[in-house]
């Protein structure tokens, strides 16, 4: 098991990315008085079959050479479920794919949620070849960091120049503090 | 707050100063296993800790990336570093303080610190 909900996030976006995607939006929405954690992960790569669908919850499914076991997807999914929330994957070859996980806020199984920041500064700074887009909601607050601005700013300096890449673990930060006041969950 | 603005100042002030780097040309790899078995044995401050170093101590020549699993599952976190005529030397069990130590007595010093790498892990 990975010991926070953004590890997961991390691990699954990573599938996004070896999908050949051009935008990967990552939306995570908290709602104390809903009592719900979700996260939607959706990007634009090149999809699955329905074959593959259904094998994808299958830890005994992976699509690489080097291990003969997958557990991404069913480690996510299990962490989802005992916390009392729900799981799906939506998918269309040639479309793209959609993962949705939510949590029980207040369920005694929900593991936190962890380093987010750093899961979506690594994403982005790592596979510069694709855009994020990353939407933040705590109840009434919000915000959303967009790499194509940064990007269209930038033209070809990289996101790993040190400065940068500091630059934009101090704005998700600075910007998800705002929204949450450094609330942990 | 960290605004566009300021991103758009921070570019001003590094253009001409940067010297754009290219990964394909860094001759030494440092590469970290980031599949589901890396990250969920704790790679991610590897990962962190290993690029904080190069870009802090200024180390040209080395490109800090990520790759998936390469099959030793039982054996992660692994940082494996690639250098141009040398043998590709392949760390396993790795902690942030070992990726501290690797930069300092491997990348910068040139010596390999053995007892971290997987030959000596798999003679135990």
């Amino acid at each position: 098991m990975m010991p926070e909900i953004a590890l997961n996030v991390l691990d699954v976006a990573e599938n996004s990315v070896r999908a050949n995607s051009t935008l990967v939006t990552i939306e995570v929405i908290i709602n104390q008085e809903k009592d719900l954690l979700s996260v939607l992960i959706k990007d634009n790569g090149c999809g699955m079959t329905e074959e593959q669908l259904k094998k994808v919850e299958d830890p005994f499914f992976t699509t690489r050479s080097t291990r003969k076991v997958g557990l991404g997807v069913p480690f996510y999914k299990q962490a989802a479920l005992a916390a009392g929330g729900e799981f799906y994957i939506h998918s269309k070859v040639g479309e793209g794919t959609e993962t949705y996980a939510s949590f029980q806020l207040s369920n005694i199984d929900r593991m936190p949620l962890g380093d987010i920041n750093g899961t979506i500064h690594t994403l982005v700074v790592y596979n510069e070849q694709l855009d994020f887009v990353y939407h933040y909601v705590f109840n009434d607050a919000e915000f959303t960091l967009d790499t194509r601005e940064f990007r269209e700013i930038l033209g070809d300096i990289s996101f790993k120049e040190p400065e940068i890449s500091q630059y934009i673990m101090d704005y998700l930060s600075e910007q998800k503090d705002s929204c949450d006041h450094g609330v942990k969950v | 707050m960290k605004s566009l603005e300021e991103l758009k100042a921070l570019r001003d002030k590094m253009q001409g100063s940067v010297t754009l780097r290219n990964e394909s040309e860094a001759s030494t790899r440092v590469v970290v296993g980031m599949a589901t078995c890396g990250i969920a044995s704790g790679a991610r401050p590897v990962l962190t800790a290993l690029s904080n170093a190069v870009a802090e101590k200024k180390i040209e020549d080395v490109a800090v990336t990520q790759t998936g699993c390469i099959g030793l599952c039982q054996y992660e976190p692994i940082v494996e570093v690639f250098q141009p005529g040398k043998e590709k030397v392949t760390y396993v069990k790795m902690t942030p303080e070992k990726a501290l130590e690797v930069i300092d007595k491997h990348i910068i010093g040139g010596n390999p610190i053995t007892e971290y790498t997987i030959g000596a892990i798999m003679k135990n």
